[in-house]
Order: C-alpha cells, then sequence, then structure tokens
C-alpha cells in the first residue's frame, strides 16, 4: 500500500481508480479496461511530473521524512560491497541511530558512516528515529580516526531530523561529542564524500556532514533547525512550520545558490521512494565521481581543501 | 559608532558622565529577590554582593575588567554579508539587527580585543548576549576566525567568553555552516601549539556549545551558568518527565566531566594567566596579583 502525502491527493484519487479499473478488469474478463488504463496512468505521471515538478519547501520535508523513503540500510545494502558495521563508542555505549563501518565501494576500501531512521517501529524504536545519542557520534569519530589512519574515503550519508534532546545524552556531552565528530571530520586527511538522503537536521548532521564534497537529493532538506522548531520559536506557533519552511532556505536548491552544497542528485519523478533503485544508483554515481577527482589529492591537501570549502562559505554571498 | 572610535569613547563617556542606565536603576537577584543599586554591581563586576549570583555582564565590562589596566586593542568587525536570506519572521531580520546595534552600540555580538592580562598576552573574544541573545550567525562566525587568526599571528593564547543562544536562525544553514568554521579556526590555533580556554558564561547553548564552547584545551564555566546542547522544554517535550536538579547548570557539568573547574568572576583573571602560563611554560608572575595556589584536593 502507497502512502499519499496530503498534495498528492490528484495523484493518489487517477491511481485509486487505476487500481479499481484492474480489479473490475480481473473480476470479468469480458470488460477491456486497458485503454482506460493506459489514459488514467497518462494522466497520472502528468500529473505527477507538474506536482513534483513544483515542490515548496514544506512539501519537501514530507516528502524528505516519508515513510517510504530509502534509508541509510537501503543504500549500505545497494551500493556497498562486504558492507560490515562496527559497534560502540568503546566509552559507553552502542548507538545504533548511528551505522558505521568498512565497506567495499565499487571495488574500493572505504569507511561508510550515515544515520538509520528505520523502516518500521521495531527499527525506528532500534534506530531511535535516526536521532543519535553522543555515543553514536563517538563511534563515528572512532570509525573516521581508523579510516584516517588505513587511508580510507569516508562515505558519510546523513538522514537525522537532530541529534537526540534526552536527559542522558546532555549528560554524557551531546554537546561536546558533535563538536568532536566536526572536528575529526575536518582533521583527518583522507577525502569525504557526504550526501543528505533526507533530513539534515542541524548539529546531529553537520557532525557527519563536514566533507570536501557535500551532496543533497532533489528533495531533502537541510536546516539550523527542523521547521516546527523554527515555528514554534519565532512565532511561538508550531503550526507556521511551512511559513518557517519556506523563509529559512532549506531546499537542495536553496543550499546550492547559498554555496553550501556541491551538487544536487536527481531523484524520479514522486520522489525518492517511487524507485530507490534508481536514485540510490544515481547516488553511487555521483559519490563515485567525487571521489575519483579527488583521489590525486595528497593527505595533506585534501586536508587544506576541505578546511578551505568550510571557511569560504559565506564570504561570497 | 564604529570600532576605531569605540576604543576610545568608553573613557570619553565616562569623563562625560554618560550613562547606559539611568541613575536610580535598581537590580532584583534572580536568586534571592534582593534588590541591588546598579552602581554597586557594576563594581561588583556584575555579581550580587551578598548571594553570589552571577548576573550576565556587558561584553564591553568583560573586556574591560579582563584586561591589566582596561587596556586592550580592539579587533575589528569583518565585513560580511547582512541578511543573506532577506529573512523576516514577525519582524524583520533588518531591523532586529537595527534594534541590537542600537542597544548594544556593537556591529554584532562578538567583541574581541588583544591586550595583556596578570602581563601575558593573549586574545579575548567575548559574545554580547544581548545582541538577539548571543546567537551565532556570519558575522560572529567571522569575528571569531578572525580572532584565532590574530592569536596565531601574535603567537598568543586565545580565551573564548562564550554566551549565547546557539545559532541564529534568521541566518538559516549558513549559521549551521558557523560550526564547522569555527571549528577549523580552534584547530588552526591548536596545530600552532597554541592554548585555546573556554571560560563558559551563563548561557552557553546549542551549536555554540556544540562548536568552540567544548572544543578548548580547558574548559572553566562561571557558577550557576546554564550550559547545554538541547534546552530544558525541549527535552522535556521529548521525554515528559522532570528533569534532574541542577540538570545543565556548571556545577553539574563539572561532576559529570564536561568542564574542569568551575571559577568565580573575580577569580578568571588570575586564573587564566595561572594556568596559561603553566601551559606556555613561562615563570609564574611574581608580582602584582600574585595568585593564592590551589590546594590538591582530597
Amino acid at each position: 500500500m502507497h502512502n499519499y502525502l496530503d498534495f498528492e491527493k490528484p495523484i493518489s484519487d487517477l491511481e485509486g481508480k487505476i487500481h479499481e479499473l484492474k480489479k473490475l478488469a480481473q473480476e470479468d474478463q469480458s470488460i477491456d479496461t486497458s485503454e482506460e488504463i493506459s489514459r488514467l496512468e497518462a494522466r497520472a505521471r502528468d500529473a505527477m511530473r507538474e506536482i513534483y515538478a513544483q515542490l515548496n519547501a514544506w512539501q519537501k520535508t514530507q516528502v524528505a521524512r516519508h515513510p517510504q523513503r530509502p534509508h541509510f540500510v537501503d543504500y549500505a545494502n545497494a551500493l556497498f560491497d562486504d558492507f560490515t558495521p562496527l559497534a560502540g563508542d568503546r566509552r559507553f555505549g552502542e548507538d545504533a541511530a548511528i551505522q558505521a563501518g568498512l565497506a567495499r565501494f565499487r571495488g574500493q576500501s572505504v569507511a561508510v558512516i550515515g544515520q538509520e531512521k528505520g523502516h518500521d517501529t521495531k527499527s525506528r524504536i532500534l534506530h531511535n528515529f535516526g536521532s543519535a545519542r553522543p555515543e553514536g557520534y563517538r563511534k563515528a569519530i572512532r570509525v573516521m580516526e581508523m579510516a584516517d589512519r588505513f587511508g580510507l574515503p569516508v562515505v558519510t550519508l546523513v538522514d537525522t531530523a537532530g541529534a537526540y534532546p534526552g536527559v542522558g545524552a546532555e549528560e554524557r556531552g551531546q554537546a561536546e561529542a558533535i563538536a568532536r565528530s566536526t572536528e575529526m571530520c575536518l582533521n583527518i586527511r583522507v577525502p569525504i564524500v557526504s550526501v543528505v538522503l533526507g533530513e539534515g537536521g542541524s548539529g546531529g548532521a553537520i557532525a557527519i556532514a563536514t566533507g570536501n564534497r557535500v551532496y543533497m537529493l532533489e528533495h531533502a532538506i537541510y536546516s539550523v533547525i527542523s521547521p516546527e522548531g523554527a515555528a514554534s520559536i519565532l512565532w511561538r506557533d508550531s503550526t507556521r512550520a511551512k511559513e518557517a519552511a519556506t523563509n529559512m532556505r532549506i531546499t537542495a536548491e536553496d543550499l546550492k545558490a547559498l554555496g553550501v552544497i556541491d551538487g544536487i542528485i536527481k531523484e524520479p519523478v514522486g520522489g525518492a521512494h517511487r524507485d530507490p533503485e534508481q536514485v540510490i544508483t544515481a547516488t553511487g554515481d555521483v559519490i563515485a565521481k567525487a571521489l575519483g577527482d579527488l583521489s590525486s589529492l595528497s593527505g595533506d591537501a585534501v586536508r587544506a581543501e576541505r578546511r578551505q570549502k568550510f571557511l569560504s562559505i559565506g564570504r561570497n554571498l | 559608532m564604529n570600532w576605531i572610535t569605540n576604543y576610545v569613547r568608553p573613557r570619553i563617556n565616562s569623563m562625560l558622565g554618560r550613562r547606559d542606565v539611568p541613575e536610580n536603576l535598581w537590580i532584583k537577584c534572580p536568586e534571592t529577590g534582593e534588590m541591588v543599586f546598579h552602581k554597586d554591581l557594576e563594581e561588583n563586576k556584575w555579581v550580587i554582593p551578598a548571594s553570589g549570583y552571577h548576573m550576565k555582564m556587558p561584553a564591553k565590562a568583560r573586556l574591560k575588567d579582563l584586561f591589566d589596566g582596561g587596556i586592550y586593542e580592539p579587533l575589528a568587525q569583518p565585513k560580511v554579508a547582512q541578511d543573506p536570506l532577506k529573512f523576516r519572521d514577525s519582524k524583520k531580520y533588518t531591523d532586529r539587527l537595527k534594534d541590537s546595534r542600537a542597544k548594544t552600540e556593537q556591529e554584532d555580538t562578538i567583541l574581541a580585543g588583544l591586550g595583556k592580562v596578570d602581563g601575558l598576552k593573549l586574545v579575548a573574544v567575548v559574545h554580547e548576549f544581548n545582541f538577539m541573545g548571543g546567537s551565532l550567525g556570519i558575522a560572529a562566525g567571522e569575528a571569531i576566525v578572525k580572532a584565532f587568526e590574530r592569536a596565531i599571528a601574535e603567537k598568543c593564547p586565545l580565551v573564548m567568553f562564550p554566551a549565547s543562544g546557539g545559532a541564529r536562525m534568521q541566518e538559516g544553514i549558513l549559521s549551521l555552516m558557523q560550526l564547522p568554521r569555527t571549528t577549523v579556526a580552534v584547530n588552526m590555533l591548536k596545530e600552532a601549539g597554541l592554548p585555546y580556554i573556554v571560560v563558559l558564561t551563563n548561557p552557553t547553548t546549542g551549536g555554540v556549545t556544540a562548536s568552540y564552547a567544548m572544543l578548548g584545551d580547558i574548559h572553566m564555566a562561571e557558577p550557576g551558568a546554564e550550559i547545554c546542547f538541547a534546552g530544558k522544554r525541549v527535552i522535556e517535550q521529548t521525554i515528559r518527565e522532570k528533569l534532574p536538579e541542577g540538570f545543565q547548570t556548571s556545577e553539574y557539568l563539572l561532576e559529570h566531566g564536561m568542564v574542569d573547574m568551575v571559577v568565580k568572576r573575580h577569580d578568571i583573571p588570575s586564573t587564566l594567566a595561572r594556568t596559561l602560563r603553566i601551559l606556555m611554560k613561562k615563570p609564574a608572575n611574581q608580582t602584582a596579583n600574585a595568585v593564592q595556589p590551589i590546594a590538591a584536593a582530597g
């Protein structure tokens, strides 16, 4: 069963009719619905193309959070061979909100780090809906440090509403863990390529998204605070999230224009969840190209390039 | 008023008897409710004399108090893009900037100065909380980067006094980008072999804590300061239960290993100087403000 977003009503109406006609044709072989079905399918495709060509920031937020959107695990399974997840921060515990490990990417040894949101109730709880605690960031730090020593490029796949706001997380130094993770990203002498798959939620995202190259999927969002959070602080009214989403400029297109990201990865019409294979392959191609471009740089140069890239952001606006 | 005139103006202002606050202002201690005359409060470095409660200290007063004889060279505020998002909520961001500039006589939240503390040269960076809650945007980020670059050029330590609600939402993603930008600056100083000390003041939260405020070689905190990543309200809404007593205060962070020491405002300059002299392998300052040694605990 497909989950439709509120603005997809015209599409859901048409696809509902198509579904009914198909059922009818199955029940009664004498009725020929094929012509009507193909006519409706064409209309549904047109409606989808039209709607998705002009999604506003709030609609993109909904697509980015779509429950059927491909998550870290889908990318990890499709893009990497021998993906070997590693667990624990060696200090306190394991945090499954952040997945990190070793893998082969198109033949090359790499380290992979990213947030996993989960796809059903059980896995969502296991992964804490993709909101990491300090242990998650400290695991990321550990894996980045190891990647640096072994000369493995790092691929990060970002998808989080934000770092987890909880008592334990605060007590164990959530802020420090994020700061150290960002610092590790900036200091290692191997290339880092980051892709925001869905939500790039503030400090919880930047902690693993400080890469030499940073990309976003077409309908992903990346923001200093969630639209709801911004609305509740700026207007004291979280229902104005739509307005906040627009004003804060959180879409891939916005961030490209502001010079914060390097590129946008096209999604299939109707969003990544309509054709996960296509978007995952496209993401892999972009990562491969970026890693190829960075491979000629020495360790010192790759680090200097990353630092310079971030220092330059906002200087020419 | 620009930054060069700012250098000499405070003295002229005080000679002319110009006051930022009305003569008859009394201030209430948030802890005990005691009323304190503003002059007495200022003279006691914004610490309530009876209760010892540390009020927020204006950035200018902080620099003046820190540096020997109140003398320092203010670092220029770098020119940056204003309102790149053309942002407005209930008010235009440009109007908020105008209001804050009028209120604080500062270009943005960061004030930085180069001077001597107990004879030791250092760069100090202070957030003015009254400027949009000390929030971190492009202007603050760039001022911080430049201050670190200056410390490196001067081969001297940098001391940071954060007081901030976190990232400046009116600058959206560009405010988030100040986290990695300032972190680059911190690391350039560290690689130059120079110390970086953070003195956490009330409040230090959000994106500021998640970057330069938690990356010091040494973390000091003023008593009773609120220091956190996520605010209490957000946490309560998430977990729907009461928070532990003293949660997210300096003392709580000391207990949880996130700061090295809680230091009263009056002791900060001497503690900084003593610590930095050891780190930089400089002899103890025998003259003027000889500091009482701290007895080892236990």
